[in-house]
């Protein structure tokens, strides 16, 4: 991984979004549901990161309040897929900070039976690079 | 993207395209500056079961590393039928041709569309890097005409 | 046979588009290095006046017998050069084009690549030119008579300009009645003429026409044959009413007990009997029965409507008929229709009755329609107090669910339908989701402009997400204001969808039979996007109305007379110059063997008995025979022929290894 780059190219490459697609239609934000908990609004992840500024993405609240319901890259018509830049964007975070590595061996420590399996997945997913 | 710096050996690539269809689509890549490498070549053929099997083997003698030919879309043929004569020359014809040597990378044919310059572009891109990284051909080529 | 060439080459700079990446020079000067070139020479722009005259003048001073121009695609400009060439005193068919541009500047960086790719092209071109013979234009026959496809607003108007110039038309409608789209409309932007009110003379005109015969309940069959020259077969389906005896009384479908049937016309939202027609103003004012939905025809028992009918025109044994006609010209009018909303479930259209599309709302509002004029909401019949307008429901979509491209319509429609609910029910609020507000027309602006400031239609920057209907019947509508950075939660009455439109199901199959090019959303493509709107590359077909492209009425009716013209100028030609391209037997060489005649798919190949004369040898061959005004050049007889006796002229067996040669060179 390169700390040569900028967050917000970081942010690209992970999520994998091409923010030159948004036609700011708003429909990202129409769907979410944590709209009025965030900070920095959904249709506004993009401009955020084409303007490279992901310092403010990453200190928002936004970042924390994203459900991962994946209702706005459902919706978006033009594939943008705004939650995953969101997503990444949390990857960023969650790498500086070092907590980046879940071991299989250190699971079952954690496992309550109460935790949806689900949420195991989604932990692989974004934890596993 | 041209991906005409990253090659150190330029293959010969004759395409024949048909007038109607894959000329069109060819104009169209051109008009939208969507660029392949240059190795490629297009001949223009009023309908793509006008190509006979002696002018692919004509070029691959003369030292063409790779042929190609483009027409509509099955069903769509300016000429209802000539597609669908064309389709089943090649697929006997490469066959043959794989048999003596001519590799199946070096021939190919692809239906484009009049309205598919991205199609023409991605296709010339995809078949000049095959036929480039097959290197050279040697097979059927007529000594006499290498310089 | 060969002949000795003097050829002369022209690389064109084209401005900046071949010389800002071929060295345009280097080209000219290697040209001259080929065999058979005398002369050559580059110009800025050779499609010009005085680039053409640079032929002429060589033409004539180097006493040239075949010219080589390097430039834009054939496509472009090969006419244009053929006719400098004509006048010049040469024969058109002495002149090959090198595609140096859309095949080379446009698409290479690199000035050495395309340079060196630019010469042999022309290269190649010099080599076909070398083996170029004289051809002469044959003739063939115009049918003085053009079919329109499609009986709407695009379909009447190009028969009633066709016709007016004085030449039979005839239109083939697949619904019972002539009409299309906007004889289901209400009133249309920017006048808010009522829609009927302007249609309906046009419908009246068309049908008392003198030069007009129309087929509803019709639909195209087969087309063989090629400009100037089509045979087509026309299904007229069965009405099973006798056209000739009804008086169009209406008594069949008052009294007919099957009506439980959706109404098309009203797009489903009320129904009709199975007699029946379509709307008021029908023309031909003759019903139609829908036999899988007939009483009659399902049992076999009823028979109601023949007995009421005072003029005994119901008739159960009609077959449908199929008629064979000739046309020079063909128009394709096959207009459009809403897109399925499968895919849009957010908006919940298929979970309550009060999401409607725009087109539904028509129907709503207009005063034939299922609710006599009156807005009400269609699951309790009360009257809406707030109303939102979701706008681009399925269109500048790039996914998988919806269109891509934007429907030009729907901006100004929404604009007409708040304007004209504002107007009528003052009290209800009516707000407008967007994501850009689209009105280029001619007082297209000054008229949304109206709605929002003059009638207080509140538009809204932002989408909505969903669409949830709740307990007590009203819809709870979330979207975003973007502007004011906020998330909206209203509660509304009626949703109206903007829904995207497309062509008419069953274009591709009509595209497919007058081989006319189609795109992947099927639009029927234009010759030229920007020169030859009206014109399919197949020579023959012309294109009118939203088959070709979203657009509204002023510009449907403005394409349609266009169409007309291009029809009408087809039409009065005597003859039509055809092809001189064509395949030719060598009859020394000829076997007889019939493989060419099977594969050709105009039928242009006959054999007759000849008496050759071989080397000294007189004898009586059977010899294939190209009749010149059906063969198209395909050169499927060509690859056929087991002897090689078979060749296609301007792109002989000869010719086209010339250019391999040159290429592999």
């Amino acid at each position: 991984m390169s700390y040569g780059k900028s967050q917000a190219e970081q942010i690209r490459e992970i999520s994998g979004v091409n923010p030159h697609k948004c036609m700011k239609c708003g429909k990202c934000s129409a769907s979410c549901p944590s709209f009025n908990e965030m900070d920095i609004k959904p249709h506004q992840f993009v401009s955020y990161v084409l303007n490279d500024d992901a310092e403010a993405l990453v200190n928002s609240k936004s970042l924390w309040k994203c459900l991962s319901c994946f209702a706005c890259i459902e919706r978006c018509p033009r594939d943008v897929k705004p939650g995953k830049l969101i997503d990444g964007a949390r990857q960023t975070v969650v790498r500086q900070r070092g907590a980046d590595y879940l071991m299989p061996e250190e699971i079952p420590e954690h496992l309550d039976p109460k935790l949806p399996q689900q949420l195991l997945v989604s932990a692989f997913r974004r934890y596993r690079r | 993207m041209s991906i005409e710096a990253k090659h150190k050996f330029k293959p010969k690539i004759v395409a024949f395209c048909c007038n109607w269809c894959s000329y069109a689509g060819a104009d169209l890549a051109g008009s939208s500056r969507l660029g392949y490498p240059a190795d490629v070549k297009i001949i223009r053929v009023p309908c793509s079961c006008r190509v006979n099997p002696m002018f692919i083997l004509r070029a691959f003698e003369k030292g063409a590393d790779g042929v190609i030919l483009c027409g509509c879309h099955p069903g769509d043929c300016h000429y209802s039928t000539g597609n669908y004569y064309a389709r089943r020359r090649m697929t006997l014809l490469f066959s043959m041709l794989d048999f003596l040597g001519v590799e199946n990378g070096r021939t190919r044919v692809e239906w484009v569309s009049a309205a598919e310059g991205v199609k023409f572009s991605t296709t010339m891109n995809e078949f000049v890097e095959k036929v480039a990284s097959l290197g050279e051909n040697v097979r059927l080529g007529d000594l006499r005409c290498r310089n | 046979m060969s002949r000795v060439q003097r050829i002369g080459v022209f690389v064109c700079h084209c401005g900046s588009n071949i010389a800002a990446t071929v060295d345009v020079a280097k080209v000219a000067e290697m040209a001259l290095l080929e065999p058979g070139v005398v002369h050559a020479e580059e110009y800025q722009y050779m499609c010009s006046e005085a680039g053409q005259a640079k032929i002429a003048e060589a033409v004539k001073d180097k006493g040239l017998t075949g010219i080589v121009v390097c430039s834009c695609s054939p496509r472009m400009h090969e006419t244009t050069f053929r006719n400098a060439a004509e006048r010049a005193g040469l024969n058109p068919f002495m002149v090959e084009i090198a595609n140096i541009r859309e095949h080379c500047s446009w698409i290479h960086k690199d000035k050495t690549e395309a340079t060196k790719k630019a010469v042999i092209l022309a290269r190649a071109a010099i080599a076909k030119v070398n083996l170029n013979a004289p051809l002469k234009e044959g003739e063939s026959r115009v049918t003085k008579r053009a079919l329109v496809i499609g009986g709407g607003i695009a379909g009447i108007q190009t028969a009633l300009d066709i016709a007016e110039a004085g030449y039979p038309v005839d239109i083939v409608e697949k619904t019972p009645s002539i009409g299309g789209r906007m004889s289901q409309l209400d009133k249309t932007f920017p006048t808010l003429d009522c829609s009927a009110c302007i249609l309906t003379p046009k419908m009246v005109e068309a049908s008392a026409h003198e030069n007009i015969r129309i087929h509803t309940y019709s639909e195209v069959e087969q087309v063989s044959g090629f400009v100037g020259d089509f045979t087509v077969d026309i299904r007229k389906k069965a009405r099973s009413v006798n056209m000739e005896k009804c008086t169009g009384c209406g008594v069949c479908s008052e009294k007919c007990p099957a009506k439980r049937n959706a109404s098309e016309f009203n797009r489903g939202l009320n129904n009709r009997s199975a007699i029946y027609t379509p709307f008021a103003q029908a023309i031909p004012n003759v019903p139609v029965i829908d036999r899988e939905n007939c009483i009659k025809f399902k049992t076999g028992k009823c028979g109601i409507c023949a007995k009421v009918c005072q003029a005994g025109a119901v008739d159960y044994e009609q077959k449908d008929e199929i008629i064979t006609e000739k046309y020079g010209a063909i128009v394709a009018a096959t207009g459009f229709d809403t897109i399925k909303l499968d895919d849009f479930d957010e908006y919940a259209y298929s979970q309550s009755k009060d999401v409607i599309t725009s087109l539904e709302l028509e129907r709503v509002m207009n005063a034939a329609g299922p609710t006599g004029g009156h807005l009400e909401r269609l699951s309790d019949g009360k009257e809406p107090k707030n109303i939102v307008f979701i706008q681009c429901v399925g269109s500048r979509d790039v996914t998988c669910r919806g269109k891509g491209y934007c429907s030009k319509i729907c901006c100004m429609y929404t604009a007409k339908h708040a304007m004209l609910i504002r107007d009528k029910y003052p009290d209800v609020n009516v707000a407008v989701f967007y994501i850009d507000v689209r009105t280029p027309g001619k007082n297209f602006d000054e008229f949304y402009r109206r709605a929002a400031e003059e009638y207080g239609v509140n538009y809204v920057k932002g989408q909505v997400g969903k669409v949830a209907p709740q307990p007590d019947g009203s819809l709870l509508v979330q979207g975003v204001d973007l502007l004011d950075n906020k998330q909206i939660r209203t509660k509304a009455d009626m949703v109206v969808l903007a829904t995207a439109i497309e062509p008419e199901a069953g274009v591709r199959k009509i595209a497919t039979m007058l081989t006319a090019s189609i795109d992947n959303n099927n639009f029927l493509t234009e010759a030229h996007p920007k020169l030859r709107p009206v014109e399919s590359p197949t020579a023959g077909v012309f294109l009118s109305g939203v088959c070709q492209g979203p657009k509204d009425i002023p510009e449907t009716v403005a394409q349609a007379g266009a169409a007309a013209v291009k029809a009408i100028g087809l039409l009065a030609k005597d003859k039509l110059l055809t092809n001189p391209c064509t395949a030719k037997a060598d009859e020394l060489l000829c076997n007889g063997c019939s493989a060419c005649e099977n594969v050709c798919p105009y039928g242009a190949i006959t054999y007759e008995s000849r008496e050759v004369n071989d080397h000294g040898i007189r004898e009586v061959r059977r010899i294939a025979a190209v009749n010149n005004a059906l063969c198209q050049g395909c050169g499927a007889c060509t690859v056929t022929c087991p002897s090689g006796a078979m060749d296609l002229q301007g792109f002989s067996n000869r010719q086209i290894i010339a250019e391999v040669d040159a290429i592999c060179r």
